[in-house]
């Protein structure tokens, strides 16, 4: 019964939302390219709908913008379903907003209310350059993952099926939730310490929880938390905002498994 | 690349800061053990001290322990500033709007800060007793300092007292016969002092909350970055370091007020 009331209500409410459209202010970062100094510009914007994603909104300002003859604000994306990790967005201090365990392209505008003022910027740090506005380079990843996120198989045509090797179920699982990573940054914009090891920790562990990357283990660690330094991310100092943060909710358990791996291969 | 990797990268890093900070959190539980004996009062309690500090600063296993431990905290410190720096150059352009709070605590986004209250605690503390210690004045006096007794036709006695230089410490002789020096009375005389003993107790007090928000992340923290991080133990461990960063740095605090309010005054 109480539970009927509360799904009443809140069917009520945001069939309340729908029909009021919201006014925002939007602070976005303007940014011409990656040597430009860049800077906030407020954009009002009106007839916002509570259903739309957040990203929706943003092209219904573009719309605007072009219609003025203005530059467009360009941002990433590509799935908008939040499985490719291309959105990114810091949103009112936070990355991928103020909800949790979702994507940018899942956020919707009922998180926020009629009048709010919601600050829009890129994910920061020294190892993800602006190129251009909302736009941050993230190929940084794609270097640590090319450093060691792999397993060597011969694939000439005589490959054993991945499922005739017995796998204890925990292990698989927990190797899957490290997989389930979709690379998309929002750890490295959260942290006070703009630190890599949330994702790189679950690029290693993805691969060394399997007996199929056991094999490589050493090798891996070694060189992906070497790529990560010279990428230039900081140092994580377990405050646990990644994990917090983090749209697939990755555990910090990772970093641990990381930290032994690595001191591990590294005494060897 | 391996022997390097324990050196230079990143994770050796936390290692080094966390194998430091958590021998440091042993240490401490040491010192206190031996602090709490102030509390004690009474005829004994300025001999049992004193002999405590003899053997602390004699005892050839207990002086390689002190040296491991000035090791940890200088390393610890630069191994700390290094990390703090490096993670600033790793953000230089910061977010115009940016809200940590909601994803971390107070404590673990202020370990640069509290461990600087805690170093300069910690240079504080060693010149107030350490320093005296190794770098006072002492002097070996007759306790009594009675030059002469003269007894008067009333059958009065007279005690005349040697007029002795007060500025220097005191070196003497316990019940039990070691030779020590008085560290009991500097440090009762201290936190006794009319005009200072409470002001020192108040900036003892401040730096045991450093210490205690520091724990607070730092205990759990330590362990994480040692790789020990599993579901099963994880809440023990978590429990544990609240726990020690509440008590430890508490019975600390408690000593020095003690001493200004409750301890028979010298
Ligand atoms: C009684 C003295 C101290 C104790 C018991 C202590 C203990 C600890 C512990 C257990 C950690 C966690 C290590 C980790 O996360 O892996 C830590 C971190 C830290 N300590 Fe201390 N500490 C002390 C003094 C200091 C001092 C004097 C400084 C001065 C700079 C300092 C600076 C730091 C910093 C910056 C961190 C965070 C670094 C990181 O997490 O990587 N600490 N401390
Ligand atoms: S660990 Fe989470 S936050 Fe970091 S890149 Fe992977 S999915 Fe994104
Ligand atoms: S656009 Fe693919 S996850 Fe958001």
């Amino acid at each position: 019964m109480r539970q009927f009331e509360l799904t009443h209500h809140q069917i009520f409410k945001s069939s309340n939302l729908q029909i009021k459209d919201m006014n925002l202010t939007l602070k976005i970062w303007r940014q011409k390219d990656a040597a430009s100094k860049g800077g906030i510009q407020t954009y009002p914007l009106g007839g916002i709908e509570a259903d739309m994603s957040f990203l929706e909104m943003l092209d219904v300002l573009n719309q605007e913008l072009i219609d003025k003859g203005e530059e467009p604000v360009v941002f990433d994306h590509d799935c908008r379903e939040g499985i490719c990790g291309t959105c990114s967005l810091q949103i009112n201090g936070e990355p991928h907003g103020p909800d949790r365990g979702i994507t940018t392209c899942q956020l919707h505008m009922r998180a926020f209310k009629d009048g709010d003022t919601i600050t829009i910027e890129p994910f920061r740090a020294k190892a993800f350059p602006v190129i251009k506005d909302l736009v941050v380079d993230r190929t940084s990843f794609e270097r640590i993952q090319q450093a060691g996120g792999y397993i060597s198989v011969n694939t000439s045509g005589n490959t054993q099926d991945a499922n005739s090797i017995p796998i204890p179920k925990d292990q698989a699982d927990a190797a899957f939730y490290a997989a389930t990573c979709i690379g998309c940054g929002a750890c490295v914009a959260a942290c006070k310490n703009a630190s890599a090891m949330l994702f790189t920790s679950a690029k290693v562990s993805q691969m060394a929880l399997l007996p199929q990357g056991e094999v490589e283990a050493d090798r891996r660690v070694l060189a992906m938390v070497e790529q990560m330094d010279k990428e230039g991310f900081g140092n994580c100092t377990n405050t646990g905002a990644c994990e917090i943060e983090c749209p697939k909710g990755i555990s910090l358990e990772n970093i641990a498994r990381m930290n032994r791996e690595y001191m591990r291969a590294s005494v060897k | 690349m391996a022997k390097s990797a324990l050196l230079k990268s990143s994770l050796a890093k936390k290692y080094w800061m966390a194998f430091t900070g958590l021998f440091l959190c042993l240490f401490l539980v040491g010192h206190l053990a031996g602090n709490l004996q102030l509390l004690a009062s009474g005829e004994g309690a300025r001999d049992q001290f004193n002999e405590y500090a003899l053997f602390m600063t004699s005892n050839p296993a207990v002086r390689i322990l002190s040296i491991v431990t000035f090791a940890s905290i200088l390393f610890h410190v630069i191994d700390g500033i290094i990390i703090t720096i490096n993670n600033r150059k790793a953000r230089p352009k910061g977010y115009v709007s940016f809200k940590p709070s909601t994803n971390s605590k107070w404590s673990s986004r202020n370990m640069g800060v509290l461990g600087t209250i805690i170093l300069a605690f910690i240079v504080i503390h060693l010149i107030n007793f350490w320093g005296e210690m190794k770098f006072g004045e002492w002097e070996t006096r007759d306790e009594s300092n009675i030059e002469a007794v003269h007894v008067m036709e009333n059958g009065v006695a007279v005690v005349e007292m040697e007029e002795q230089d007060q500025t220097s410490n005191l070196i003497y002789t316990t019940e039990s016969g070691a030779e020590v020096k008085d560290l009991y009375t500097i440090t009762i005389k201290t936190f006794q002092d009319p005009e200072w003993g409470l002001i020192w107790a108040i900036i003892y007090l401040i730096a045991m909350i450093a210490i205690g928000f520091h724990l607070y992340h730092g205990f759990g923290s330590g362990f994480q970055s040692l790789g020990i991080n599993h579901p099963k133990y994880n809440t023990f461990v978590r429990r544990v370091g609240v726990g020690f960063a509440i008590i430890v740095p508490l019975l600390f605090a408690i000593i020095p007020f003690y001493i200004y309010f409750v301890l028979d005054k010298i």
